[in-house]
């Protein structure tokens, strides 16, 4: 299930259309996420205010899709790439690896709810694919 | 036992009774053929699959779509007894049909992604999360009966 030539193709030509919106994309997706999926609010009890619209929501899921863009552009060598995140996240914020599925769910939603037209199958099994490849690098230094 | 409140009730059928099911029924499957090549091994009677422009102008898979579609039409008519309402249906995903039960979840995604295209900001998180706790009930009750 690693990306080929096509996949990397049409993930960049899908992401030409879109990352002007990378901001309100990842905030929409995590803010989605948490309503969705419970659960996931146990990673951030630190938050007061979790609802899709406050300030902590918008500013953390912007940062995230900002580092998802730079690894779009990185995405010929994912480890590498988000070596020291997945440190971060292995060591540090400790995420159970089953929650990037809930957010990558939530992201191509988000996708596909901007950009009905763009976000054809095709664009979706190759951000799908990529999501996932994301997921495993970031996982890659948890045992 | 699943409890609803009356907001996602209203959800539920407001979605329903405006969905166009000769057109979200056959994105949805075609979708999910396609995004999980995997799933077409339940489809080797259905003629042309060979690549997406193949799968989404297949008439077959079009029309099956739309049938598995309508067959959510169920579970909206008996939200209260939705385990009950599929037993029938879910014997005969196990014991005719074989498919894997991982495969239901895969067609749920794929439905809540094509009517996420369709609602656009209709399409709050509150609907999400309603639309989804709705078709993962359906998918365990079709689950159920496999054994």
């Amino acid at each position: 299930m690693s990306l080929n030539d096509d996949d990397k193709a049409v993930i960049s030509g899908f992401w030409g259309k879109a990352s002007s919106r990378a901001a309100e994309i990842g905030a929409d997706a995590l803010g989605r996420m948490l309503v969705v999926y419970p659960q996931t609010k146990t990673y951030f009890d630190h938050w007061k205010d979790k609802s899709p619209s406050s300030h902590n929501v918008r500013k953390h899921g912007k940062k995230i899709m900002d580092a998802i863009g730079d690894a779009i552009t990185l995405m010929g060598d994912l480890n590498n790439a988000l070596l020291e995140l997945s440190q971060l996240h292995a060591f540090t914020l400790r995420v159970d690896p089953s929650n990037f599925k809930m957010l990558s769910h939530n992201i191509l939603v988000v996708m596909a709810n901007y950009f009905p037209d763009d976000f054809t199958p095709d664009v979706h099994l190759a951000m799908d694919k990529f999501l996932a490849a994301v997921a495993r690098a970031l996982s890659e230094r948890y045992r | 036992m699943v409890e609803w409140t009356e907001q996602e009730r209203d959800i539920i059928n407001s979605i329903f009774s405006s969905l166009d099911y000769e057109d979200i029924g056959p994105k949805a499957l075609s979708r999910c053929l396609i995004v999980y090549p995997w799933t077409q091994r339940y489809f080797g009677g259905f003629g042309n699959l060979y690549n997406a422009n193949a799968i989404k102008s297949n008439p077959m898979i079009a029309a099956h779509g739309i049938r598995v579609l309508h067959g959510l039409d169920r579970a909206v008519k008996n939200m209260d007894n939705i385990k009950a309402t599929y037993a029938e249906l879910s014997v005969l995903h196990s014991e005719k049909l074989h498919v894997d039960p991982d495969n239901f979840k895969l067609l749920a995604d794929c439905l809540t992604i094509v009517i996420a295209a369709k609602l656009g900001s209709a399409f709050t998180p509150e609907v999400q999360a309603t639309f989804q706790k709705f078709v993962a009930v359906v998918v365990s009750a079709l689950g159920r009966q496999y054994h």
